[in-house]
């Protein structure tokens, strides 16, 4: 029952407080009359009685103070009060106001813009079924060296899976996919296209427990390697080319000119492993029965449910011994000793996190800076203000009421800038989730309740930041000696000065923090676009092509259509030069192989004799400008059965035949379905296969052998006089003269090639760089009136030195010299953070030293330039104080 | 030497919560009727009266009502919730333990 009454005295509280206040008067007032009633009895006069009930009584609005902040919400009643009194000292100073509220603005718009983002990339749960127990299982292999997660992670073989699954029970179950594509063509005249497909095995929607939004998933029947082709559409192909029309589930689609029945369509959330993959087909169907059974062809990615309360170390034992006993049976071929497991959720994040957690962290610096600055500015009120204050103080006002009211100036700024922050943040979220390249899961992000309560937090700590040094400060103890302090009193306060110098070393600190990140970034974003590839990038047009193995089933009408198409395109006007290749340089899809040399027989595999595979025509090279260093390239001589000779490359040649002449010598490699030698008849520059790693090994093998497995998906490449792009629909023209079925992908420049595999770093160094411009441009706002504060307090000493002689030269020394301590101070403290935010960073850095001396010497001297900029217009003003006028000045 | 109003710390609360325990009181009352029964030793000033009161009329233990009072002025009387009963009871229990200890200590024969 008593939380009923205090509910109703809250309730009547909050609604009838005016009345309960007339009403505490008048019980007051009664207390007051029994008294002069009394005095009155006790025989005094009416004016007597009520003097001494007044006397005894005390001062009725104290008491009615006191009693009244007995009241539930009283808390309020106070907050707001401050709101008011806060409200109305920052309107009365709107220049101050909007500049702290910009600010804040901008810090805490930019922290909640990559917050959403970093909350819904790598925070929330992916959306399967108890994403928890879900992990990725590798093949690993002892000796070969780490990849992106700082551990080998090798994709897992198709017999190797099988052998796993059927073999081991210690997961749940174990479902793989594999990267796939095909050509989609219509059944009425539709435009034929490339699109991005899985093999996913039968149970792989479940084993991520993902319900199909229409028909059914693969049955274990249909994912056999001669089973009935079917498929499965990704819901945006659903609705792009089927118009989201239900009937689509049983009738057939022709991909690579087979016909599959559609059984399934996905969810339209569904986007592993990337929103690129249109339709998915059984597993077992991206095959040939070769590949199949092979331990030693790794492609594919293995997802396996734990089952519950099972740890993942534990589980992924048995599958370790299964595979260690595989590499003993598989010795000459490689087969990895163990396997291993990773999370999935850190799988799809782990290109992203680094760079993300990069990004927040400099958002969270900037809006650091930002609070140090309004910190700053409100420091400099706190000494405009420091007289009203003390008159407050001196009138009973107690500190802690006077911090609390300050502090409610800061919280209006930090609120009003979280309000604004948010509605820009809104704009940015979407802007930098579509801007973000390569971001996985970015169809997630969106502003949430998360993202609200984050703000709001962010906006209290940045109000409890910026209000509480200077709240303090201004409210000191020496209530007395502001009061006595006449502004004829030299030097000022010297304490709050002080305070100043530190929050602007702090600032400087955090903003050279920024600016090294920023300039490592950028640096080494410089440095990959100005990386040589090994090849000639200018006036190169690629574009892709997939011949469909039903059409072109024979070596002789795959080479027919290469040749034709080839003669058609050199003879258009503006083209220089064309040839083909399997991929181009900088485009990281590259196949590798493991081979021998005969030549050094051994008796089990060697994993670093490994090298990137290309097919490659005869005129390639000198399309490319690919320097020809030894022997002969191909001639059209290469061709059908004639295709044992390869091209190695410098890398290839330095590494395996580094004392021998390699032309002439041979290789031992499966490439056209079986192991045989291929004689090297020539040795190329090297290229890069990603523009971001280092060079590696590489050998070419003549696409006119026609080989149907390595020769039916090719690359264009055509060297252009003029602008490339203006070739791309006239060669188009020629696919369709030839086959109007042939659908044409990935036309592109060299120099888009490039940009596309460096968008992120760019990005990135863009953006940080933004974050670290604004930074900048803090700190100088904050030195100005750091330093002008200092000027005008010491106007008076000034001019006593001014009138006693001293030169103004020495002048502007003495005050730049005060104000370039702590940026000085600053720098330092900086520069050391930045090194060590260098090597936090280093990962995602190429060609770049955390250390590097460019950037830090550019960073030392741009900082060092603003810290002067922003001194000289109070400095040079210090210089010219005229004496008379200071010493007067009050 | 402290003023004879001086009071033990927390008892006003139960001082009041025992005065209008019998019947509902208003303020002047509460105050006049505390030092009566104390033989004028415990006098309650206005200061801490007041505040008091509403504050055990916020925590739900009283109850206000305004009524004529005997001066035939409309006058607010306080009356003991239910669960300021309870709490009455709590109080006294309470000070009944800790007199009875403090008695112990001041005059055991040490």
């Amino acid at each position: 029952m008593r939380w009923l009454e205090r509910f109703r005295m809250a309730v009547l509280m909050l609604f009838r407080r005016r009345a309960e206040t007339e009403r505490l008067s008048a019980e007051l007032q009664f207390h007051l009359q029994q008294q002069i009633s009394e005095n009155l009895a006790s025989g005094m006069n009416q004016d007597e009685a009520r003097l001494a009930a007044l006397r005894s009584f005390g001062n009725p609005a104290l008491l009615r103070d006191q009693a009244r902040s007995e009241w539930s919400w009283s808390w309020l009643e106070k907050f707001m009060r401050d709101v008011r009194y806060g409200a109305r000292t920052l309107r009365r100073t709107p220049g101050f106001t909007a500049i702290a509220v910009l600010v804040m603005a901008l810090g805490i718009g930019a922290t909640a813009s990559m917050f959403t983002i970093v909350n819904a990339v790598l925070l929330k749960p992916l959306p399967f079924h108890d994403p928890d127990r879900l992990v990725m299982v590798y093949e690993h292999f002892r000796v070969a060296p780490a990849n992106a997660g700082g551990f080998n992670y090798n994709s897992v073989s198709a017999a190797d899976f099988r052998d796993w699954r059927q073999q081991t029970h210690s997961f749940q179950d174990m479902a793989a996919w594999r990267w796939f594509g095909f050509n989609l063509t219509g059944e009425h005249a539709e435009l034929p296209e490339v699109v991005t497909a899985g093999g996913g095995s039968w149970n792989l929607f479940s084993v991520l427990g993902v319900p199909m939004a229409l028909g059914r998933s693969f049955t274990p029947q249909e994912d056999q390697p001669d089973a009935d082709h079917v498929a499965i559409l990704s819901w945006s192909l659903f609705q792009r080319r089927f118009h989201g029309n239900p009937s689509v589930l049983g009738r057939q689609i022709r991909l690579n000119a087979n016909p599959y029945t559609v059984v399934g369509v996905l969810p339209h959330w569904f986007t592993y492993p990337d929103p690129s993959v249109q339709v998915w087909v059984p597993y077992a169907s991206t095959f040939t029965p070769d590949m199949y059974s092979a331990h030693d062809f790794h492609q594919s990615q293995v997802i396996a449910r734990l089952r519950p309360g099972s740890a993942p170390a534990a589980a992924v034992k048995p599958v370790s011994a299964l595979q260690y006993r595989l590499h003993q049976a598989n010795l000459s071929a490689p087969v990895a000793e163990d396997a291993v497991t990773r999370p999935l959720m850190q799988d799809v994040v782990m290109n992203v996190k680094t760079p993300l957690i990069v990004l927040l962290c400099a958002v969270f610096c900037m809006l650091l800076i930002g609070c140090l600055n309004v910190s700053n500015l409100l420091v400099a009120r706190g000494a405009a203000r420091r007289k009203e204050v003390a008159v407050r103080g001196a009138l009973g006002g107690g500190r802690s009421a006077l911090i609390l009211e300050l502090m409610t100036e800061s919280l209006l700024l930090c609120l009003a800038g979280a309000g604004c922050g948010l509605l820009l943040s809104l704009l940015a979220t979407k802007w930098l989730a579509n801007h973000l390249p390569d971001l996985p899961r970015a169809n997630a992000i969106h502003v949430d309740g998360t993202v609200l309560v984050f703000s709001l937090g962010i906006a209290l700590l940045a109000a409890l930041l910026a209000g509480l040094l200077p709240a303090i400060a201004s409210t000191g103890k020496d209530v007395l000696t502001a009061l006595q302090d006449s502004s004829r009193s030299v030097g000022g306060s010297a304490s709050r000065a002080s305070l100043r110098k530190i929050l602007l070393s702090t600032e400087i600190a955090l903003t050279v923090i920024l600016l090294v990140s920023a300039g490592l970034l950028f640096k080494s974003f410089l440095r990959l676009r100005t990386a040589d590839l090994g090849c000639v990038t200018d006036h190169v047009l690629t574009m892709k092509y997939g011949l469909p193995k039903t059409q072109y089933d024979t070596p002789a009408k795959i080479i027919a259509f290469h040749q034709s198409l080839l003669e058609r395109v050199r003879r258009l006007p503006g083209v220089h030069s064309a040839a083909l290749v399997s991929t181009v340089p900088g485009e990281k899809a590259v196949n590798d192989l493991v081979f021998n040399i005969p030549s050094r027989p051994s008796s089990s595999f060697q994993l670093q004799n490994d090298t990137l595979t290309y097919t490659a025509g005869p005129d390639y090279f000198r399309t490319m400008q690919i320097p020809l260093l030894r022997g002969r390239v191909f001639t059209d001589q290469e061709r059908l059965t004639r295709y044992h000779y390869i091209v190695v490359s410098k890398k290839f040649a330095d590494q395996f035949f580094s004392n021998t002449n390699p032309i002439g010598e041979e290789i031992k490699i499966v490439w056209s379905g079986t192991l045989e030698n291929y004689r090297i008849i020539g040795v190329v520059g090297d290229t890069l296969w990603d523009v971001t790693q280092p060079v590696k090994p590489a050998v070419y093998f003549p696409i006119l052998s026609g080989v149907v497995t390595q020769t039916s998906n090719a690359t264009l490449v055509v060297r252009t006089a003029g602008d490339p792009l203006a070739l791309s629909v006239p060669i188009q023209k020629q696919f369709a003269m030839l086959d109007p079925s042939l659908p044409v992908s990935g036309v592109l420049t060299m120099q888009q090639i490039v940009s596309k595999s460096t968008s992120s770093q760019s990005f990135n160094a863009t953006l940080v760089l933004a974050f670290a411009g604004l930074s900048l441009l803090l700190a100088a706002i904050g030195l100005y009136g750091v330093l002008s504060y200092l000027v005008t307090q010491r106007v008076r000493e000034i001019g006593i030195r001014i009138a006693l002689g001293a030169q103004r030269s020495q002048v502007l020394g003495l005050v730049l010299l005060d104000v370039l301590r702590p940026v000085l101070i600053g720098l330092l403290v900086g520069l050391a953070g930045g090194a060590a935010a260098g090597m936090l960073i280093r990962s995602i850095l190429y060609g770049t030293s955390p250390a590097d001396p460019l950037v830090f010497a550019v960073i030392i001297a741009s900082l060092l330039l603003t810290a002067i900029a922003a001194c000289v217009v109070p400095a040079i003003s210090a210089s010219r104080i005229e004496p008379v006028q200071a010493l007067r000045s009050e | 030497m402290g003023k004879p109003s001086d009071l033990v710390q927390g008892t006003l609360d139960l001082l009041i919560l025992k005065t209008i325990s019998l019947e509902p009181k208003h303020g002047w009352a509460i105050a006049k009727r505390i030092q009566q029964i104390s033989n004028e030793a415990l006098q309650v000033q206005q200061g801490s009266l007041y505040p008091a009161l509403h504050r055990l009329e916020q925590q739900g233990w009283i109850r206000a009502k305004w009524r004529e009072a005997e001066s035939g002025r409309a006058a607010k009387f306080y009356s003991l919730t239910a669960a300021g009963r309870s709490q009455l009871e709590r109080e006294l229990e309470n000070w009944n333990r800790l007199s009875t200890a403090i008695n112990l200590v001041v005059e055991s024969g040490l």
